[in-house]
């Protein structure tokens, strides 16, 4: 930077001017009007209904874990809309783009689709799908009355929801990486990237990563620390101790990922050589580094859905999980592993054969202890007495298509296949198979198993079976032409192809989204009904599957407080073991319960970091440093806020038992 | 068991490792030396130089039907990966960094060869044909693309850097000596310091440094003075 742009207007505006505004392009002009007319009505409608306060009081400041898992799920299911939007639209420029058809997306939106596609499903969609989950069940899991740092959850909240909003802004102010979703080096340096877009890319995933290491650290903290009395850790359910290794992984992890963005963005910013070709600086430097975060990040997102499917499996087969302790074990083994596999997801990039083979056999090694997994499922439901609902249909759905996605993926651990697999679209159906058939088949299942406990209702079954089946044959429709075309050598991310006769199969693929936009349609029908007829779905029982964790021990949707008093554990299924021994819930003694109070402190440290992110990819240093020195004044401020507590006195306590005793008489 | 079979494999099929056969049943006779053919894949093309033969192209890759190759890549701003499917399998090319691939093509034919690693804009294009000739047919290429009168030399070649799409193919005649190891040293501009001369002056530093750091350093203390002080001659 010279002295010449040391003016006032580059301070302040940086490198953002009216040029920024992608106006030429119709599909994001098309875009822009639907949102901001959605936008407008849905103001409209908060204001008409005198929404705004409730929803600030209950929900923005609440620092309940229910309420904010809750809200990570939404952010997740609306973020998915935006992620699978990119995903129709790759598909049908593929499906187009052939000989002299250039389809509808030129290269650099194309570019820009892919990239989004990748980071928007990974960090906006499955991430805060699988912590909302655990945010909401934990806590009642392990019979606690919230999680340990309650201020610090909704503030990590409100950090990945700004993350994801800086992605969305990138839509009509600027633009957004055109580098593929982990952004290597040199393509995102400054020289072959000099655009706003891998910024973006950075800054959402700094501001969202702050918030996913504090959800970390706080769920770990209070898994470790706040069972209820009895519950060592081989009482835990497993679901819970999926959750403590997942975020064992990620304080672990996620600092990794925000050094080498870091790094990358002082390489963009401040000139620096960390990943140049120059002055010593080594590209492969980040390409380890980033996959050092990548791969456990993988077992980040799928360690919890095992949670969910083994849960799940119990209760529908009327049985306790079959080899609880292998399971715990496996989990720990996966966990641990996560950490020894990186390489596999570059063995094309010169390192060694014994480097190689040493990768590719860690990898192998991890499909042991997930084998063993698989078949504590198959016996559990061994001589069980299976009841086939939603969730436990999404179980099975899982378990064919996932070992699928498990088998693809120790082919490609073998170096020599890789060499001729890697980067092609085998490797796109592989890591879907996982994903959609692991991560995303696990969150229906577990948000169509969770759903009464955090509503009071279930959900509809009809339309639930409609999604499952969308999704199961949409999924297998769209991926199976790409295992195909990967062994033909096809390549990913191609915005055009010269070969007519691969046409076919991206029709067919296509298709196949198309199905699968029709589950995810299925799935919002599925919650709209359920909605309407919420008075035939009641739950009252607080069990309505017939659960063995103590989160059933509640009522659904349960009081602030969870439970009125801490529950005593003797025993891994802890529920089944109160229920088998006649256990009477208490009905008087009721004392004052000591409760965190809302804070509208994480929203305001939140949005501040949004505004420092926003003025950090466009250079507006003035602004950027004012932001945040806010947000230091903020928190500094935050923490002479001495009025953090409250009591629920011990009549309301009696009221709300007594009227979910009521409750219970009138439905026996 | 699996994990041995996968180690012996990897080892054997390391795409680094010279042929021991040219296909299941001939074993290559000792002494044949494999082709070289140097890789650069630049913004958004592929050039092939043929060091042994003095001459070059872009976007065609030419080489004679069982004769083993030895391609050395390099890459001039991103990553690429060079892959022929019917050939080999596909290894990265770096910018600043080598990268090795060890082939051979049994049968005559044209083939695709492309980058499967995504470069940026232009990358859907970065095509080229490969053509798997006789040991004749290739010889009377070389000849032929020989006579052509174009050289790739360091202007030439700063020239083919700049960002394009859908480059056509070219023939040079002529190869300026050590062009790739100006390309793989980043040193192409006149003037400009090669990397690996960097890296060496660098290491010679840091090695003279230890050894000065390591110099014995004398300190003047009173007791050590005072043992090694000349004896004073006695009057």
């Amino acid at each position: 930077m010279t002295m010449s742009d040391l003016n006032l207007t580059n301070l302040i505006f940086g490198r953002l001017s009216l040029e920024a505004i992608p106006y030429h392009e119709p599909i994001l002009i098309g875009t822009f009007a639907g949102v901001a007319l959605g936008g407008i009505a849905f103001l409209a409608a908060m204001f008409y209904f005198r929404l705004w306060g409730p929803f600030w009081r209950n929900w923005v400041t609440s620092i309940d874990h229910k309420k904010i898992g809750i809200m990570y799920m939404v952010l997740g299911i609306i973020m998915l809309l935006r992620g699978f939007a990119d995903a129709l639209m790759m598909r049908a420029q593929q499906a187009m783009a052939f000989g002299d058809n250039p389809g509808f997306l030129p290269p650099h939106h194309f570019d820009q689709v892919f990239t989004a596609h990748g980071t928007i499903m990974i960090f906006f969609v499955a991430m805060p799908l699988v912590t909302g989950l655990m945010n909401y069940v934990v806590p009642l899991q392990i019979g606690a009355r919230d999680v340990s740092f309650p201020f610090l959850n909704n503030f990590s909240f409100w950090m990945t929801t700004f993350g994801a909003m800086l992605t969305m802004v990138s839509l009509f102010i600027g633009e957004f990486g055109k580098t593929g979703w982990l952004a290597f080096p040199p393509l995102s340096g400054i020289a072959a990237s000099p655009d706003v877009g891998v910024d973006y890319y950075i800054w959402s995933l700094q501001v969202a990563g702050v918030g996913t290491t504090l959800s970390g650290v706080n769920l770990l903290a209070t898994i470790i620390k706040m069972r209820a009395p009895g519950m060592s850790m081989m009482k835990m359910p497993v679901f819970t101790w999926t959750a403590l290794c997942t975020n064992a992984l990620i304080v672990a992890t996620f600092p990794i990922l925000t050094i080498t963005l870091a790094m990358l963005s002082l390489d963009r910013i401040a000139g620096f050589n960390f990943f140049t070709t120059e002055l010593g600086g080594n590209p492969m430097l980040y390409v380890n580094l980033i996959w050092i975060w990548g791969h456990p990040e993988v077992y980040i997102l799928v360690l919890p859905v095992f949670g969910v499917f083994s849960e799940i499996v119990s209760t529908f087969s009327g049985k306790r999980l079959f080899g609880y302790t292998s399971m715990v074990y496996a989990t720990v083994v996966i966990t641990v592993l996560s950490y020894l596999v990186w390489l596999h997801h570059f063995f094309t990039m010169g390192s060694g054969a014994s480097v190689n083979s040493f990768f590719g056999i860690t990898t192998m090694i991890i499909s042991i202890p997930t084998g063993a997994k698989i078949f504590n499922w198959l016996f559990t439901m061994y001589k069980g007495r299976i009841r086939f609902t939603v969730p436990m249909m999404w179980t099975v759905g899982f378990m064919l298509t996932f070992v699928i996605g498990g088998m693809t993926g120790v082919m490609l651990a073998v170096p020599p296949a890789d060499f001729v697999l890697h980067n092609s679209l085998f490797l796109i159906a592989h890591f879907h198979n996982v994903i959609i058939g692991g991560v995303v088949f696990g969150l229906f299942a577990g948000i169509n198993y969770w759903f009464p406990k955090a509503f009071g209702f279930t959900l509809d079954e009809f339309w639930g079976k409609v999604s499952f089946w969308c999704w199961l044959v949409g999924f297998w429709v769209a991926f199976t032409p790409l295992y195909i075309m990967g062994f033909m050598g096809v390549t990913r991310r191609m915005n055009h192809f010269d070969d007519p006769s691969l046409q076919i199969y991206f029709i067919v693929a296509a298709i196949g989204a198309l199905i699968i936009a029709a589950g995810i349609g299925a799935f919002l029908v599925q919650i709209g009904v359920s909605v309407l007829n919420r008075k035939k779905l009641r739950d009252v029982t607080g069990d309505p599957w017939g659960g063995r964790t103590l989160e059933w021990a509640t009522s659904s949707p349960p009081p602030d407080y969870n439970f009125a008093f801490t529950p005593v554990v003797h025993d891994s299924d802890s529920w089944a073991d109160m229920k088998a021994n006649q256990y009477q819930r208490p009905l008087k003694g009721f004392v004052d319960i000591h409760m965190p109070k809302n804070t509208g402190a994480g929203f305001i440290i939140s949005a501040l970091a949004f505004v420092f992110g926003f003025a950090m990819v466009w250079s507006m240093w003035l602004p950027a440093a004012l932001s945040f020195a806010a947000m230091l004044v903020a928190i500094i401020v935050h923490t002479f806020n001495y009025k953090r507590d409250y009591y629920i006195k011990a009549d309301e306590v009696n009221r709300t038992e007594e009227a979910h005793t009521r409750l219970l008489e009138s439905h026996v | 068991m699996l994990g041995l079979i996968t180690w012996i494999y990897t080892h054997l099929l390391d795409p680094y490792r010279p042929l021991s056969r040219l296909d299941e049943n001939r074993p290559i006779a000792a002494g044949v030396k494999p082709l070289e053919v140097q890789v650069v894949s630049m913004d958004w093309k592929w050039v092939f130089i043929y060091p042994e033969q003095g001459i070059a192209t872009v976007n065609e890759l030419v080489t004679p039907i069982d004769v083993p190759v030895r391609f050395h890549m390099t890459s001039t701003s991103v990553m690429n990966a060079f892959y022929i499917p019917a050939l080999a399998g596909m290894v990265y090319t770096m910018p600043g960094m080598e990268t090795q691939l060890n082939a051979v093509m049994n049968k005559v034919g044209i083939y695709d060869g492309f980058s499967a690693n995504y470069s940026g804009a232009g990358f859907s294009d970065m095509r080229f044909k490969y053509h798997g000739v006789s040991q004749a047919d290739f010889d009377a290429w070389v000849a032929k693309t020989k006579s052509s009168t174009t050289v790739l030399n360091r202007a030439e070649a700063l020239l083919l850097e700049k960002p394009t799409i859908k480059h056509p193919i070219m023939h040079f005649g002529t190869v300026d000596n050590g062009i790739y190891d100006l390309i793989l040293n980043r040193c192409v501009a006149e003037g400009s310091v090669c990397v690996n001369t960097q890296m060496h002056q660098d290491a010679t530093r840091i090695k003279a440094a230890a050894v000065m750091k390591n110099l014995p350093k004398d300190v003047c203390e009173p007791a050590t003075v005072a043992a090694t002080a000349q004896p004073t001659r006695k009057e």
